[in-house]
């Protein structure tokens, strides 16, 4: 061979990789709650992210057209403050030119970023931000995984009934979007259901003392508590309603129960139930990627704790993005956009559609919420599916002991 | 709400208002000896917080035994801090002290944060409590109380029984008047700071054998303080005793008849209030 | 005061904001430098109360917050076009500067100085509570609110040139107050009050008027900064970080002078940008701030300018 042939194919050879690097990989960014009162659960929602995006690269990256794209993360900590939210996810698309975008955590944090994804045209998956107010301003590239706000408190709600139809409910919520906007369609549907709703107050979200407000919850004579927030404010309500002795038959709390960390409360976890996006118990037949069983099993292999359903919901809505790009056979937002618009289909995290309608796009209208409760087993505190029956791995436990 | 609701509220209020009292008293002798507005005072709280925490989790103490050591240990603290941040800037206009002691605050809890987080910590003290009717009183809340008054006294022997406690409002009456009588002023600020930092420490360590607690959580406390020291008038640590005890009973009182997100509005409404009107404080009677 | 060198420095700055991100439609420079612009506005405007009068206004950021409130609530329900919400929402909160600070300016010192956070947490705390303002929800603004200016992409464009133009207001507001018999009896309350008092300052129309002004532009500044954001809401209006950075970066600056604050801005915004981003460092942003302020406070209280002063005494004619 010439000499002048060789050259030329080895400058090709040594090209050939860096031009195959630089085009194939798709880039998403995020923001995170590292540090503030939001972060138990945003790092439980990024472990979901994680985990699926060493898998896809490890399988050699999502098929698309023709092409294998690698997939890169660019995350920044938000703090658990909105204020940096917006400067951070305009810095993800700009500089850092995210092709796609996750959510925040939380719902106040999601409604912040959406105004700079809508801004700049990008898809933003959303995972952690359940306030349907989000979706109702007209927009065009929002796709909400989890079930909205307004479902979270149904099924203890109808628990309840099933045990109580007459029982007095009390409401005691974060003055946060998120238990708002919960609590909002709790209370209709409570009224609807006949329970007398004996006390309806929210807190400041940064409240550490709940002994006045329990003790409202005493002089109200309530039977059934309904609210809390996000972890930190739940867990230390569900505390100091056990230490104050309130003697509840029903507690359903916001987030906190979902967690693993809630049984280090002892007997003050017992018996609490919350809203829950996915719990292992409840099988779904996947059309693709994997069951429960087997994502819980890798989760658990990799981090040593039990998966929850923050990091079950990181996981499906990446599941659901890698989808829609093979679907699309491309990376372009619209053709992405369209093919989102079009899924529907049964993953081992439930069943996930979205809404079309430019009133609501993006909602999610397939998934269902189940019941997680707190149970005993000799002596061991777990925590099992209780409704809706059919779903269920344990009985209901109604009344709560007293103690 | 029923009248024993009520009465249960304002007990439970007198409780933890006590704590307030005592977070505040370390403040307000900082303030009344030398002029200077400690706002690391929060931080303070949150370290008292924490040695409770890594004590009994680390070292297997029980709780209460942490007292003395967070007492100690806040004291040589304070001692550090003084003569990092405060020595200084003593005698210069207020705003020099205000802004030092704030940015040792600003690295402080950035440190903390950058080592520790602000998730939720939480110490479990069980004792047995009292229920009456159908409201318990925790026996934490008890029991804090109890020590509160058991310190709140031993402060008040020390500063009228003793010869450094003599010195120490001597300093806080006149400085220079104290120097001319040979009292070791310099000294004797440096130990005052101690002990407002030492009284700060072990408030946060009884409020976290009552609430959990994040890194964050020293600020809404350190708001608290000020509330009570304005009540209780500056330099005042049995008005300041007394303005905790007021401001727990206005929360009991309140609390019971309006939504719980009001509290806050109207206890900063207070602040600016009495802060106007009663710049000497409401439970001394002197004018500013 | 266009004779003064300090006006056409001025002057420089401002072009620069402006034209810098504009070569070339720099939308990166830009998204930068809005901040830097709401820093210098929110430095500058507060060193005509804590600079020349030396009061510590630690709540600052209510101003800020408030107008952005009600510039955003006006443009939502009533519907108000953006220029009558913004001038409406600067009008409000400077009357209700005026009020509060007849009351709260009474106070000297570190009494003023807790008044000030009294007043940012009280309003916040009021806010969350009122159902019109959203509550601690907060309040949204549609995508069409950008329509009347062109859409999202010109919209931003709009905003980052009106944030200029109120910072350059501010800047030669500030220069302005000082050159003014206003501003020297500012200056002088801010030596010993008692002794301007004695000797025919009206101390009190004064500082009311100082604290009121100081309160409309940052009004503005919010009004805009929310704007763009879409979306406000209390923990964000009312964050009492802002106002903290705000008086570290007049320290920083050299309090009282005008360029220092501006300059300062500038700076500290770029380093808390690369803080906030930089893996390693982002928790270290609190700690490299306070760490700042504490050796400025401790060992160079005169800040930038203060240092340059000592360093070259001809600038100080001019410079300001």
């Amino acid at each position: 061979m010439k000499r002048i042939d060789l050259l030329v194919a080895a400058i090709a050879m040594l090209a050939a990789p860096a031009a195959f690097a630089a085009d194939d990989t798709i880039t998403i960014g995020m923001t995170q709650s590292q540090t503030g009162s939001l972060n138990v659960d945003s790092v439980a929602q990024y472990r979901g992210f994680e985990i699926w995006r060493d898998e896809v690269n490890g399988a050699g990256g999502i098929a698309a057209g023709g092409k294998h794209y690698k997939v890169k993360f660019v995350s920044y900590d938000d703090q658990s403050q909105g204020g940096r939210v917006q400067q951070l996810y305009t810095r993800l698309i700009i500089q850092d030119k995210s092709d796609f975008l996750f959510s925040p955590y939380s719902s106040g944090l999601t409604a912040t970023a959406a105004v700079i994804s809508e801004q700049y045209g990008k898809i933003m998956i959303i995972t952690g931000g359940a306030e349907e107010k989000t979706y109702t301003l007209g927009n065009k590239y929002l796709f909400q995984v989890i079930t909205p706000a307004g479902h979270y408190l149904s099924g203890a709600l109808e628990a309840l009934h099933s045990k109580n139809p007459k029982a007095r409910v009390a409401f005691v919520y974060s003055d946060d979007p998120f238990s708002k906007a919960v609590v909002s369609a709790a209370r209709d549907q409570a009224k609807e259901a006949g329970f007398d709703v004996v006390l309806d107050e929210s807190y400041a979200p940064s409240t550490t003392d709940f002994g006045p407000v329990v003790n409202k919850i005493i002089s109200a004579r309530a039977d059934a508590l309904f609210g809390g927030g996000h972890y930190p404010d739940s867990a230390t309500l569900a505390r100091q309603v056990y230490d104050q002795k309130a003697n509840l038959k029903w507690e359903s709390l916001l987030v906190a129960p979902g967690d693993a960390k809630f049984a280090s409360l002892g007997k003050a976890a017992l018996g609490v139930s919350t809203g829950s996006q996915w719990e292992l118990p409840v099988k779904f037949t996947p059309q693709f990627g994997p069951t429960g069983t087997e994502f819980a099993k890798k989760f658990e292999a990799k981090y040593h704790i039990a998966a929850d359903y923050h990091s079950a919901s990181g996981y499906a809505g990446a599941m659901i993005l890698q989808h829609a790009i093979e679907q699309a056979g491309s990376v372009d937002p619209e053709k992405v956009a369209a093919a989102l618009n079009k899924t529907d289909a049964t993953i081992f995290f439930g069943h996930i559609k979205f809404a079309t309608d430019p009133g609501d796009h993006g909602m999610q209208i397939a998934h269902q919420m189940v019941v997680a409760q707190w149970v005993e087993d000799n002596g061991t505190l777990s925590r099992q599916v209780v409704w809706p029956r059919d779903a269920a791995s344990a009985p209901l436990l109604y009344p709560i002991p007293s103690h | 709400m029923s009248l024993f609701g009520i009465i249960a509220s304002i007990i439970d209020g007198l409780l933890v208002g006590s704590v307030y009292g005592l977070a505040a008293m370390g403040l307000t002798l900082i303030w009344g000896v030398m002029d200077v507005v400690n706002l690391t005072h929060g931080s303070m709280i949150v370290a008292g917080m924490f040695a409770l925490y890594l004590l009994t989790t680390a070292l297997g103490i029980s709780p209460y035994a942490t007292l003395v050591p967070v007492l100690v240990g806040g004291f040589f603290v304070g001692l550090a801090l003084y003569w990092i941040a405060v020595h200084r800037v003593i005698g210069r206009p207020p705003l020099m002290s205000l802004l030092s002691t704030f940015s040792v605050n600003l690295v402080l809890l950035g440190l903390g944060t950058a080592l520790w987080g602000t998730v939720l910590f939480n110490v479990p003290v069980s004792l047995p409590s009292i229920t009456w009717q159908r409201y318990t009183f925790p026996g934490t809340h008890i029991l804090a109380a109890v020590l509160t008054a058991v310190i709140a006294a031993c402060l008040y022997l020390f500063l009228y029984r003793t010869r450094l406690g003599k010195a120490i409002r001597a300093v806080a009456g006149n400085r220079q008047a104290a120097e001319l009588v040979g009292i070791p002023t310099t000294k004797v600020l440096a130990l005052a700071f101690g002990l407002g930092v030492a009284l700060a420490g072990v408030s946060g360590m009884l409020i976290a054998t009552l609430f959990p607690f994040t890194l964050l959580s020293g600020d809404a406390y350190q708001l608290k303080s000020f509330i009570v020291i304005v009540l209780g008038g500056l330099g005042n640590p049995t008005g300041a005793l007394l303005g905790g005890i007021a401001l727990g009973l206005l929360e009991g009182l309140v609390t019971p008849f309006i939504p719980v997100s009001w509290t806050l509005v109207i206890e900063f409404a207070l602040f600016v209030v009495v802060l106007v009107a009663f710049p000497g404080g409401v439970f001394t009677g002197k004018r500013a | 005061m266009l004779r003064r060198p300090c006006f056409w420095v001025i002057t420089v700055l401002i072009a620069a904001f402006a034209i810098a991100p504009a070569i070339g439609n720099n939308v990166e420079l830009r998204e930068s430098l809005v901040l830097a612009t709401v820093y210098v506005t929110l430095a500058t405007n507060l060193n005509i109360v804590l600079g020349y009068a030396g009061y510590v206004n630690f709540g600052s950021i209510v101003f800020f917050g408030l107008g952005g409130y009600i510039c955003v609530y006006l443009m939502g329900a009533p519907g108000w076009p953006l220029p009558v919400a913004l001038l409406a929402a600067g009008a409000a909160v400077s009357v209700l500067a005026l009020v509060f600070g007849l009351g709260i300016l009474r106070l000297r010192g570190a009494y003023f100085a807790l008044a000030t956070i009294g007043v940012n947490e009280g309003v916040q705390a009021f806010v969350e509570n009122f159902t019109p303002f959203g509550g601690s929800s907060g309040l949204y603004l549609p995508v069409t609110m950008f329509k009347p200016l062109g859409g999202p992409m010109e919209a931003l464009w709009v905003v980052y040139f009106l944030l200029v133009a109120i910072m350059g207001v501010s800047l030669y507001l500030s220069y302005a107050v000082k050159l003014s018999k206003f501003g020297l009896g500012l200056l002088a309350i801010g030596q010993n009050e008692d002794a301007a008092r004695v000797l025919g300052v009206p101390t009190r129309r004064y500082k009311a008027l100082a604290y009121s002004a100081s309160a409309f532009l940052p009004a503005l500044a919010g009004g805009l900064y929310f704007f763009k954001s879409a979306f406000i809401q209390p923990s964000d209006a009312f964050d009492l970080t802002f106002s903290t950075e705000a008086i570290v970066i007049i320290m920083l600056g050299g309090q009282g002078t005008i360029i220092g604050p501006a300059l300062a801005a500038y700076f500290y915004e770029e380093l808390r940008g690369w803080l906030l981003t930089s893996d390693t460092f982002s928790h270290f942003q609190l700690v490299i701030a306070g760490s700042l302020l504490l050796v400025i406070v401790l060992f160079v209280p005169g800040g930038l300018m203060g240092w340059l002063y000592e360093r070259w005494p001809r600038l100080r004619s001019v410079l300001e």
